[in-house]
């Protein structure tokens, strides 16, 4: 018998030579093919357009038609043994290589979706953060150039004197008058001038001191202390003489210069080496970036003395660094900037961020999306959320379809009509628009997102019936002839017995292929309905939301690695749906047609 | 629709409010309520939109501000185009590639296709549509990432005009042509196989007719009974838009439009353009059985 096939074999191979390029394999297969020739044949004769990858079956057909295959059949079905429809099924099945890869795919999305959580150490809405240093501005440093008045208590400074003693200070002279009267101008140093005005009570001719005028700032430790002219002008004069100890309202204060910067120490009453700071004069200004910061004092002298640094250095570095250790011990980094005479003041703090759209690395295989979630783990879970609104919604649409459909080819008549025509406005209702407003009304009811989740199921599953209903009124139409529903019918068997014990499973395989392919479909309109909003929301995740993040299209350009694994997998899933639900039509009846 | 809460009135209505020196909030509410007839009943609003309805009086378009009609026969033939487009690439490539599939059954090409269609099947619409964006739009910068016509349009010749609405329809045609043309190629398959797998094909190769007139005159003329009842019964789906592909590109078609007016909650559009897609799946099932009946004798209506 072998033999006569080879020959066979050979000449359908010369006399067809486009259709044969894989002579050896078929050999192979003959051997495996044997034993389901007694079954097959007649299928293969009528049909063969569904064995995809079944090459022997499709070779058979050919050999039927050239050469005489009619004899063999008798042979083939005495020797071969009989093999349950079962058994027949699953064998075709795995001969379609197409199948295979889809079931496989399958197995993989699953593994994936349903395991993989658990071996993921992370969470569905986990969010990850990082500490990052970011310079953010602190304070500013301003070198001054102008005076500052300290004006005697119960003494006035109008600004037109001001600026009358700038003018004659400029000039170098040492006398100017303002409004009528006449201002003596004692020059200490450079940046210290003491303003006297010259009252004339009667002939006598006084001289009073009504302020210094200084280009030095002081800075106190107690905040809000009043700058008094007696202090300022004894600290004055103790810089002017190189630091010295003053005495100011019975306080010992001692100065210490570091360059041009001077720390005045406040020394302790009972004549201890104990010193505290208590102003530091310097001239530069100090300002905190925001107000509601204060800065203290030991700070501001860091913040001096590292100015004054970079302006000694005169090196072309317009930046540097210093640490500081605050009140509690501990060390901040500051950056400075320099622009002219500004110096912008960084404190380097580290702060907590979320890892937005971090890129793949060891510890996030796919990296994190915008929310900082594990991009890899969101996709388990959202292959958990879209698989199982697929067999929900797939389920759901059986009962309903079965239920309906068996009923409706059952009894033709009023239930039939009316069932059928429930199906007619149900298929003229566009799915889109109708699940965008009914997306819409859950949003504005703020549904909660683990109840939307079922709701979708429902209303996908509920709106999805009608084609499985068709599917099981026609053939329940024509099963419902044949003589063993006749036979049910004698024996009195229940009504609903007999379509959903007797009718029903004889259509199971055509819905077991309806349902894998329409699998594949509702995940499809999960996952659009998400990316539009409107199916699966956050916290929770699915592959159709992961996806939306393009909507930002900077996302769609910059972050591939969020949208671009989600939507492959979303092809994959589907595809495989439809590859076995392909393999599972022809395994079940290669008659059966799309 | 009335249900749908993104109510379009409450909109205007907090919008109006918040101008300065202006009526309060409820009373704004009342005066639009009545301005737009939405102060009535479901039922009764029903009823009275029905009978303007039903005398082809749909409204004026809330979101639009124009009457429901004169926006819909506006944006309709840029879908139109869009879906034609779309249509005929499907069909100049699917049904040629489904007879090679069907006549080297079991053949690499075969295969190829097969698989070619099904993934075409198992795409989601937003996702090629947004790979197809990112490779030519951003990568490649061929086109523009969306919208109809480019920013220079109105400077542009006729001929200038023609290429830059062509340039911008390309990717959206590409993304519905490879949705849709898997079920197209499956489908001649499977006929193409059917009219080979026949006694008059068994026939005609006996009688020594070459191969290529088997397949070109007596296979394929048997096979395009089918084709043709199922592409006329999709005809009328090329006027209902492509509403997820021209919202991604944002080409102002019957399916964006809608979707922006389903957003702002513009009832008079929405219900229309319900009306306008239950309509078309009636025609198109009645093409369809009318077709079917005309290609194939055998089928008559008794």
């Amino acid at each position: 018998m072998n033999n006569n096939f080879n020959k066979n074999d050979k000449n359908e191979f010369e006399y067809n030579k486009t259709n044969n390029n894989s002579e050896n394999t078929d050999k192979n297969e003959f051997e495996y093919n044997k034993v389901e020739n007694n079954s097959n044949e007649k299928e293969n004769l009528g049909d063969v357009e569904f064995n995809l990858g079944n090459k022997s079956e499709s070779k058979n057909l050919n050999i039927g038609e050239k050469a005489d295959f009619e004899n063999n059949s008798p042979e083939v079905s005495s020797s071969a043994p009989m093999v349950s429809p079962t058994m027949m099924v699953v064998k075709r099945f795995l001969r379609n290589k197409l199948a295979i890869t889809g079931f496989v795919i399958l197995i993989v999305m699953f593994l994936f979706s349903f395991v993989g959580g658990f071996f993921t150490p992370y969470g569905e809405s986990q969010i990850f953060s990082k500490y990052e240093t970011m310079a953010k501005e602190y304070a500013s440093a301003v070198k001054n150039t102008d005076f500052r008045y300290t004006v005697k208590s119960g003494e006035k400074l109008d600004s037109s004197v001001k600026s009358k003693f700038i003018l004659a200070s400029n000039k170098g002279e040492d006398t100017f008058e303002a409004s009528g009267i006449e201002y003596f101008i004692t020059k200490e140093s450079d940046t210290l001038y003491r303003i006297a005005r010259l009252d004339k009570i009667g002939t006598a001719v006084n001289y009073n001191d009504i302020a210094i005028a200084s280009k030095k700032i002081f800075d106190y430790a107690v905040m809000g202390t009043e700058a008094d002219y007696e202090f300022v002008y004894a600290a004055e004069k103790a810089i002017i003489n190189d630091g010295a100890e003053f005495i100011f309202e019975e306080n010992s204060f001692e100065v210490d210069i570091n360059d041009d910067i001077a720390v005045i120490y406040r020394l302790s009453d009972n004549g201890s080496t104990e010193k505290s700071e208590y102003a530091t004069v310097s001239e530069f200004v100090v300002k905190p970036v925001s107000d509601d910061v204060y800065l203290p004092l030991s700070f501001k002298i860091a913040v001096k003395s590292a100015v004054d640094d970079m302006i000694s250095s005169e090196k072309s570095s317009n930046t540097s660094n210093f640490s500081y250790t605050n009140e509690n011990g501990e060390t901040e980094e500051y950056s400075i900037d320099r622009l002219n005479n500004q110096f912008t003041v960084k404190s380097l703090t580290s702060s907590l961020v979320i890892s937005m759209y971090e890129p793949p690395s060891r510890e996030h295989w796919l990296g994190t999306d915008g929310n900082g979630m594990d991009i890899i783990t969101r996709l388990m879970y959202g292959g958990r959320i879209s698989l199982t609104i697929g067999f929900v919604v797939v389920m759901i649409e059986l009962i309903i379809g079965v239920i309906l459909g068996g009923i409706s080819g059952y009894f033709s008549g009023a239930a039939d009509t009316v069932i059928m025509r429930i199906v007619d406005i149900l298929n003229c209702i566009p799915s889109y628009p109708l699940y965008i407003i009914i997306g819409a009304v859950m949003d504005t009811l703020r549904i909660d997102p683990k109840i939307r989740i079922y709701y979708l199921m429902l209303i996908l599953g509920a709106l999805g019936w009608t084609g499985i209903a068709r599917l099981v009124r026609g053939q329940i139409l024509s099963l419902r002839e044949q003589e063993f529903m006749t036979a049910a019918e004698a024996v009195g068997i229940r009504v609903s017995r007999r379509i959903f014990r007797h009718l029903v499973p004889n259509i199971i395989p055509q819905l077991i292929v309806v349902a894998t392919m329409g699998l594949g479909g509702i995940i499809l309109t999960e996952a659009t309905l998400s990316f539009l909003g409107l199916g699966v929301k956050f916290p929770y995740a699915s592959w159709g939301n992961i996806i939306n993040a393009v909507s930002n299209s900077y996302v769609m350009i910059n972050y591939w690695f969020v949208w671009i694994p989600a939507g492959f997998l979303i092809l994959l899933t589907v595809l495989g749906f439809n590859f076995v639900g392909d393999g599972l039509r022809d395994a079940f009846d290669p008659k059966m047609k799309r | 629709m009335r249900c749908i809460p993104i109510s379009f009135i409450e909109t205007i209505a907090r919008e109006r409010a918040s101008l300065p020196g202006s009526k309060s909030y409820t009373e704004w509410l009342e005066q639009l309520n009545e301005s737009f007839g939405m102060n009535t009943g479901i039922m009764e609003g029903f009823f009275k939109w029905f009978g303007s309805a039903i005398r082809g009086n749909f409204g004026d378009s809330w979101k639009y501000n124009v009457p429901v009609v004169e926006k819909f026969s506006e944006v309709i033939w840029d879908s139109v185009i869009l879906g034609g487009a779309a249509y005929i690439l499907q069909i100049i490539i699917a049904i040629p590639l489904g007879i090679l599939s069907a006549r080297r059954q079991y053949s690499k090409t075969d295969y190829a296709v097969t698989v070619f269609a099904l993934i075409g099947i198992s795409l989601p619409s937003f996702f090629i549509a947004t790979l197809l964006k990112l490779i030519f739009s951003i990568h490649l910068g061929w086109f523009d990432l969306f919208g109809k016509v480019g920013r220079d349009f109105e400077q542009l010749s006729p001929w200038g005009q023609f290429w830059d609405i062509a340039a911008h329809f390309t990717l959206p045609v590409i993304t519905l042509t490879l949705v849709g043309i898997g079920g197209l190629m499956r489908y001649t398959r499977t006929n193409m196989l059917e009219a080979l797998s026949s006694d008059y094909i068994r026939t005609a190769r006996a009688k020594g007719v070459s191969e290529r007139r088997v397949i070109n005159k007596h296979a394929f003329r048997n096979t395009l009974i089918p084709i043709i009842t199922i592409l006329g019964g999709t005809l009328p789906g090329l006027f209902a838009g492509a509403m997820i592909t021209e919202t991604l590109f944002q080409i102002p078609g019957i399916g964006y439009i809608s979707f922006e007016a389903m957003k702002s909650g513009d009832i008079p559009f929405t219900m229309f353009y319900m009306v306008f897609m239950a309509f078309l799946t009636l025609i198109g099932t009645l093409i369809a059985d009318i077709l079917y009946a005309a290609a194939d004798p055998r089928v008559r209506v008794n």
